[in-house]
């Protein structure tokens, strides 16, 4: 149980972590589609896990439009590992 | 009631994790590709093939004697054959995986289908340059071999941004590229075998494990 992270309590950041760790980058367009959410829920969810240093942002320009690629950290990536592993686990034992 | 409510909390953990799989799915992967048009593709083939093959027999017939068709009408003919499949192959595929993206709700053209189009044909390209400097060297008995071979290498790449029975389909082909190289002077049978039959049989397999319900 102690390996359950509070963090993934949330459906939409556990989808945020699902999304990126199968992926090297994913923008914010693409990444609304995918988990089909609001941009203010998206955003302010994406800010809890930048916070905890599980998403890394990176920003850049194309052309003259702003575009935020994101992509998870190293931390975030064994975290959410850690975090499946223990859900498979319950799934197991009961 | 204990009991009960822990049963639920295995229920949410198993939502949960086949949640977190189809995010992963569908965020990685491009997976309307649609299996019938597969198995169309390979009648396709085995129509464009057997077509070749009459064409090829009749010429022969007419070498023996005198030949009405110079050989590089031969050439083109068998060409457009060929590049005549090729475009009705793309095109079906196209058209049935459009529509199996829109039943599915996925978009036909987005970061999981680009990535799977452009790891796919940079192989194929590869292929298709390597087969012209094979034929300006009038090494035209390895083209047919070399298109199976890198036609199977593309597979293969695109098999990591797809669903990943056509993985399959690449080593299968690679192989047969690779066998028919030692057998050269029958390329149009061992083309029809890799584009014709292992189409076919992929597309049912997909088909029966995909679009089915």
């Amino acid at each position: 149980m102690k390996n359950i992270n509070k963090a993934f309590d949330h459906r939409i950041r556990l989808g945020i972590m699902s999304a990126l760790v199968v992926n090297e980058f994913i923008d914010f367009n693409t990444l609304k589609e995918i988990l089909a959410v609001t941009d203010g829920n998206l955003a302010s969810h994406i800010k809890a896990l930048e916070k905890m240093n599980y998403v890394t942002i990176h920003k850049q320009f194309i052309g003259r439009k702003p575009n935020t690629k994101y992509s998870a950290s190293s931390t975030g990536t064994l975290a959410f590992k850690k975090h499946i592993e223990a859900l498979e686990k319950l799934i197991k034992n009961t | 009631m204990f009991q009960s409510t822990l049963k639920m909390a295995e229920k949410n953990y198993l939502k949960e994790i086949s949640e977190i799989k189809s995010i992963m799915n569908k965020s990685s992967r491009f997976i309307s590709l649609s299996g019938l048009s597969g198995i169309l593709a390979g009648i396709y083939a085995l129509v464009g093939a057997s077509i070749a093959i009459f064409v090829l027999r009749n010429y022969k017939n007419s070498y023996s004697g005198v030949s009405l068709l110079p050989i590089s009408y031969l050439e083109y003919l068998l060409l457009s054959i060929a590049l005549i499949i090729l475009v009705l192959a793309v095109l079906t595929a196209f058209i049935l995986s459009s529509k199996k993206a829109k039943k599915s709700g996925e978009k036909l053209w987005d970061t999981a289908s680009k990535r799977l189009l452009i790891n796919f044909a940079i192989p194929l390209f590869t292929g298709g340059v390597f087969c012209v400097v094979l034929y300006q060297n009038n090494l035209i008995g390895l083209i047919a071999p070399s298109t199976l071979i890198f036609y199977g290498l593309a597979c293969l790449n695109a098999s990591k941004y797809t669903l990943g029975d056509i993985r399959y389909l690449g080593i299968v082909n690679i192989l047969l590229g690779l066998i028919a190289t030692q057998y050269i002077g029958f390329g149009l049978y061992f083309w029809a075998l890799g584009f014709g039959v292992f189409h076919i049989i992929y597309g049912t397999v997909l088909y029966n494990k995909y679009d089915k319900k």
